[in-house]
């Protein structure tokens, strides 16, 4: 479960400080769907990044499964995001001239899953974002956008996580893709339970939530559950 | 991270640039090999120093006649002029307790001619019979002069090898004539050459019988030098005092300044010691400097690394890797970059060292010690110029360095 209470995030260069996300206040429960939406330039990235342990907020409180996250250090924040979150970039973020299947193993190595059970893990992750089996030992580089949006999406799905975050990730597909891709995210959800949170500027990609949160300029303008 | 990931890891790094990672590697190798060859030198020029002196004669006190000075060294002002050491000396210093053997001598250059034509210009040592086992000579051929001789102003000769190759070629020289100052010798041995060449001279050298040196060659009775061996090591220094204080009696001196000099081998070897200590340390330092310069290059390499390998490190992070994941990884790299060219960089300056005394004729040693050093090196640059770029990266904030361009 997430709690998120006022928080705010600020950035400061000189003397100029942005106040990028204002008050933020909300509950997200285990296994639920939900869509946060907003223009570009609203703060929904700067949002996800601190519900992902990536980052932390300057002003309020955030809570994990009941742990306070706001304050931990650094290594404290990656034990967390090994252990339970798995994320999907806005823009992919693989490791170039890499093959996909290592791109997938590699948040295992840091988690300590020991060397044998890791390409086992990977290639179920793979299935599991349906990335066509031939194109496993292919470099990361030389695979199609949506390739390399499932292979992200595998990488976040490898450590079985209890919470998935994805920031646009339809953003660069065309619609039969992406539609695809966001039918996995609702087997993800509905078959294996897992809480998936997800970003999208469009209407009809925050339709296959259950819950849609607006945010604009930084604030939390709604926040409506469908029946 | 386990170790074994992070290797893997190091080496897709490493040879995913390999042109850049063979020239940091190059400078590492430089510095290495220089420092290698270069003390190699040294310590092989210290080495046949040492056993050119201890080939001398071990437990040797040399006597001079006049005064070291002091700060000026073992060079005596008045060796040469001084005529203060005389054959009645001689016969004291046997007496004295814990003296094994006294050899005095008496030498001066002579132009030297061969009966076949030859000529050249050598040392003519007058000596005893115990002249051999105080130097510590071997003879190759012949004998050297005994007892008699020495007392019956024989005109007998041993050569020394260099001397008598000068004169007689191939040609082994017992039984020939030499002339010294217009005067026939007969040759009655010949000695083993001794290498070291400059210390001592034997082997550009000429010995005949003290008496004869003193009375016919030069005319005045006069020591150059007195060498006393001792019997013990450990009397060295008893038996110093003791020739200082029963000298100075007889030369009716103070023996707080005597009219001599008395070097013990101890005394040269410490001070050639210090010399060449001190050339193997300048020469360690010169190279030294080509080290330093190769660990500069291994930390800019590794500082562009961690620059152009921000987004990466930003990834790895979000996905969970701790600052130690990340500051390993990299310093696991400028390690190995060290490594490969401390190992390749020993190979290089032993094969340097080895190029140097087969061509140049340099006598060299390469020490375990030079090795050992030399690795302890390679993994303090790695460790010292590897560990700021590695801690940059490990403190990177995960979303900034995604967003880096
Ligand atoms: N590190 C930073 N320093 C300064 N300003 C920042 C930083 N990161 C984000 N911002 C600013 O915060 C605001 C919100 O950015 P954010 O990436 O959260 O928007 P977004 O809603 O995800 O937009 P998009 O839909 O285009 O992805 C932007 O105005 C951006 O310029
Ligand atoms: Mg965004």
């Amino acid at each position: 479960m997430l709690e998120c209470k006022n928080i705010s995030k600020a950035y400061k260069s000189g003397n100029l400080e942005t106040r990028v996300l204002k008050n933020a206040s909300f509950k997200i429960n285990d296994g639920e769907f939900v869509a946060i939406m907003g223009p570009s330039g609203s703060g929904k990235s700067t949002l996800m990044h601190i519900l992902g342990a990536l980052d932390t907020p300057t002003e309020g409180q955030y809570w994990i499964d009941g742990q306070d996250v706001s304050r931990l250090t650094d290594d404290e924040l990656a034990v967390i995001r090994t252990k339970k979150i798995g994320f999907v970039f806005q823009s992919f973020n693989l490791l170039p001239r890499t093959s996909v299947l290592r791109n997938v193993m590699l948040p295992l190595a840091y988690a300590g899953v020991p060397t044998e059970k890791r390409e086992e893990m990977a290639k179920s992750a793979l299935r599991g974002a349906a990335f066509p089996e031939g194109f496993w030992n292919h470099y990361s580089n030389q695979l199609s956008g949506g390739m390399m949006q499932r292979v992200a999406i595998a990488r976040a799905l490898v450590n079985n996580p209890a919470l998935i975050l994805a920031d646009e990730p339809t953003g660069n597909l065309d619609s039969k893709t992406g539609e695809a891709v966001l039918q996995t995210f609702q087997e993800l959800n509905e078959k294996h339970g897992r809480t998936i949170v997800l970003i999208t500027h469009e209407r009809e990609v925050a339709e296959h939530a259950r819950r849609i949160i607006q945010i604009r300029d930084g604030q939390i303008i709604s926040d409506e559950i469908k029946k | 991270m386990p170790i074994s990931d992070i290797l893997h890891e190091t080496y897709r790094a490493l040879t995913s640039n390999k042109v850049r990672s063979s020239l940091t590697t190059l400078g590492i190798v430089i510095g290495i090999a220089s420092v290698i060859s270069m003390v190699s030198i040294g310590q092989g020029a210290q080495g046949v120093i040492q056993s050119s002196i201890e080939g001398l004669g071990s437990n040797l006190l040399t006597i001079f006649p006049g005064v070291v000075q002091p700060g000026r060294g073992i060079v005596s002002s008045g060796r040469g002029s001084a005529q203060s050491l005389k054959n009645e000396d001689v016969n004291i210093l046997r007496a004295v307790e814990g003296v094994a053997s006294v050899a005095p001598e008496l030498s001066r250059r002579f132009q030297i001619v061969s009966q076949v034509g030859n000529n050249t210009n050598s040392t003519v040592f007058g000596v005893g019979p115990e002249y051999t086992i105080v130097k510590n000579l071997k003879l190759s051929s012949g004998v050297f002069i005994n007892e008699n001789q020495s007392r019956s102003l024989a005109r007998v000769a041993v050569l020394g090898a260099t001397a008598a190759a000068d004169l007689f070629g191939e040609v082994d020289p017992v039984g020939k004539t030499v002339r010294i100052g217009g005067i026939n010798f007969k040759v009655i041995g010949l000695l083993e050459a001794k290498g070291g060449a400059g210390f001592g001279g034997q082997d550009d050298a000429v010995f005949v019988p003290l008496s004869t040196m003193q009375k016919i060659l030069v005319g005045d009775n006069y020591l150059s030098t007195v060498s006393v061996s001792v019997a013990d090591k450990d009397l060295m220094a008893q038996v110093k005092d003791e020739v200082t204080f029963v000298l100075a009696m007889k030369h009716r001196v103070d023996p707080a300044e005597p009219d001599f000099s008395i070097i013990s081998q101890a005394d040269i070897l410490g001070t050639l010691n210090q010399v060449t200590t001190t050339f193997t340390m300048f020469l360690a330092f010169v190279a030294g400097i080509s080290l330093l310069v190769g660990g500069i290059g291994i930390m800019n390499m590794m500082l562009t690394t961690v620059t152009e390998r921000t987004r990466e490190i930003g990834l790895r992070k979000a996905i969970g890797a701790k600052k130690l994941d990340i500051s390993r990884q990299f310093l696991a790299e400028a390690l190995m970059l060290t490594f490969m060219g401390g190992l390749i960089g020993i190979i290089l300056g032993w094969l340097i060292s080895v190029a140097v005394s087969t061509f140049a004729g340099i006598a060299t040693s390469v020490s375990l010690m030079a090795i050992i050093i030399a690795f302890g090196v390679c993994a303090a640059i790695g460790i010292i110029f590897g560990y700021y770029p590695a801690r940059r990266a490990a403190n990177l904030n995960p979303i900034e360095a995604l967003r880096y361009e």
